[in-house]
């Protein structure tokens, strides 16, 4: 119980009372046990609408310490609503440093993207997840997919991806791309693009994913085999831009796409914005930047 | 036809509170054999067939089935996870409704490969052409494969889906009143296609039907369910020519002739 000093009335730290923070650890301990499995877990209300990243939240507020650095991005970026009420949150509720740089945090919560920086040991992702589920659209039943997990009934998955190739003549998912996790679990990476998804392979942070309404909490421990599913002759791939990042010149990164004018006039800039930034600093430029630093001058 | 039977079927039993839903039926099924189960609502047919395809547990009895290794095995002792893996590869079950056995929104080409996907195969071309093939047998158009079911009429819904339990070539079929609401015509093109399948294929099948001209056509032999009993089994042609129980008599001097 460490309580803000000196104020009378103020909240417990980071929000949750002991006991929540206790039952949502064992869930993530369990969760952590059995790599892609959803642990169903007493989700609370939070001051914030579902969808806001409640579950995400809760998972952060019960492995937050008064040690740690917090870092928060919506879509890449820092300064985005989302990012910004929920940094501001956890300021308030538990008084921890927070930062925008990936490689000074120890906790990132984040939803939709997976930062550009590789990501160190003794680092934690938070995911904010909306639908923890991957078979949800092709079978609406929970008895059922719980069953299929459990028998490890995956075959319904590849009907998503076949109908995608018929559809499409290619696999048009590009966002909550399923994964098979260890071999075993079916896990659905949250709506992060499937640019990102090479990224959760082995990689040396923690990973955990909380969806506050859906009451499920799910992880990857560091070094955790995550393999993206496809077909034999239509192999899994990322998405590819054509052109590097406006105002950094990065190339192979994930691209936001922003529209300038009501002329067709549009950039390509990273959407993770601390990298951006990062890049700038050390004197990286992009095309529409010089055109803007030439502007000026 | 071999001389070892595929399904043995002994006492079983299903009730429902202190009501029967079907009461010590027993018998054989062979490979390649067609059986009908015929009798009016509610006299347990479909509770049967449930039971046989392990949809509903017994309340007595035991069903045991050949595996294709040639072991019998005890359906009710046999784990979950295997059970529903010999529920779609080694059987079909074909709904009444096709909307129950069908994926509804996805394309017909997904709804026949889906059994594929499940047994791992993982080429996008190998399945599509298996989809495809299986769409021809059952006589629907190439050009609908990447439709979903819910454009198709009632007929084509049926024929999908028994593409669907076919793919993985089972060895034994369940059907639940395979032709109930399609009209005349449709009904004898299912007929004639589903009797031509079973021979080509050797499957087995267990038919319940109400109407007797779907035994007639299709099976091998027939059992005649009354409040949840086995009043009479034989022979389809014989049952049909010359029933000895009376509630078979009335049965089939009931039907209506044109």
């Amino acid at each position: 119980m460490n309580a803000v000093p000196s104020e009378l009335a103020t909240y417990n730290f980071a929000y949750l009372d002991e006991q929540t923070k206790r039952m949502i650890r064992r869930t993530i301990l369990k969760a952590i046990a059995i790599p892609g499995y959803q642990v169903p877990f007493a989700s609370r209300e939070m001051p914030m609408p579902y969808g806001w990243g409640t579950g995400g939240v809760q998972v952060t507020a019960a492995i937050l310490g008064p040690e740690d650095v917090l870092k928060v991005i919506d879509q890449g970026a820092d300064d985005t609503t989302n990012a910004v009420s929920i940094r501001a949150f956890f300021q308030k509720v538990a008084n921890v440093a927070v930062t925008t740089k990936t490689r000074e945090a120890t906790i990132i919560q984040t939803r939709h993207r997976i930062p550009e920086e590789k990501l160190t040991a003794g680092q934690t992702l938070v995911y904010q997840v909306p639908i923890p589920e991957p078979l949800r659209f092709l079978e609406p039943r929970e008895t059922e997919t719980r069953k299929m997990h459990a028998l490890e009934e995956y075959g319904l998955m590849h009907v998503k991806l076949y109908e995608d190739i018929a559809r499409n003549g290619h696999i048009a998912t590009t966002y909550s791309y399923p994964v098979k996790v260890e071999g075993r679990y079916v896990m659905s990476p949250s709506p992060t693009p499937k640019f990102d998804n090479p990224k959760m392979h082995m990689s040396e942070a923690l990973q955990l994913f909380g969806a506050g309404r859906e009451k499920r909490i799910y992880a990857l421990p560091p070094f955790t085999d995550v393999v993206s599913l496809d077909f034999e002759d239509h192999p899994f791939e990322v998405q590819k831009f054509e052109r590097p990042c406006a105002l950094c010149g990065a190339e192979n990164v994930y691209l936001d796409e922003v529209v300038l004018d009501d002329r067709g006039g549009r950039m390509f800039v990273c959407s993770d914005t601390d990298h951006c930034e990062d890049r700038r600093d050390h004197g990286h430029c992009g095309t529409m930047l010089a055109y803007g630093k030439a502007a000026a001058e | 036809m071999t001389d070892a039977p595929l399904l043995k079927v002994r006492d079983i039993s299903k009730f429902y509170g202190a009501r029967i839903g079907c009461r010590n039926v027993s018998f054989d099924l062979w490979p390649g054999e067609v059986l009908a189960i015929v009798g009016e609502s509610g006299s347990g047919k479909t509770t049967l067939l449930n039971c046989l395809a392990t949809r509903l547990m017994p309340t007595s009895g035991t069903i045991q089935y050949r595996m294709r290794d040639g072991q019998m095995r005890d359906l009710a002792r046999m784990g979950e996870a295997e059970r529903r893996f010999l529920m779609r590869t080694d059987w079909g079950f074909v709904h009444q409704n096709p909307a129950d056995g069908l994926r509804m929104t996805v394309s017909a080409g997904a709804n026949v490969g889906e059994r594929l996907m499940a047994v791992g195969d993982r080429h996008y071309g190998n399945i599509r052409e298996t989809a495809g093939d299986w769409l021809r047998r059952v006589e629907i158009g190439l050009d609908r494969i990447d439709d979903q079911p819910r454009a198709f009429s009632g007929g084509m819904r049926q024929r999908l889906q028994i593409a669907r339990n076919l793919v993985t070539a089972p060895r034994l079929v369940f059907m639940d009143e395979p032709t109930g609401g399609l009209d005349v015509s449709v009904q004898a093109r299912l007929l004639d296609l589903v009797r031509g399948l079973v021979h080509d294929l050797g499957l087995s099948a267990i038919v319940v039907t109400h109407d007797l001209a779907v035994a007639r056509l299709l099976s091998h032999r027939m059992m005649v369910m009354k409040d949840g009993h086995v009043i009479e089994q034989g022979l389809t042609d014989r049952v049909l020519d010359d029933p000895r129980e009376a509630y078979t008599q009335l049965l089939v001097s009931s039907i209506l002739q044109v």
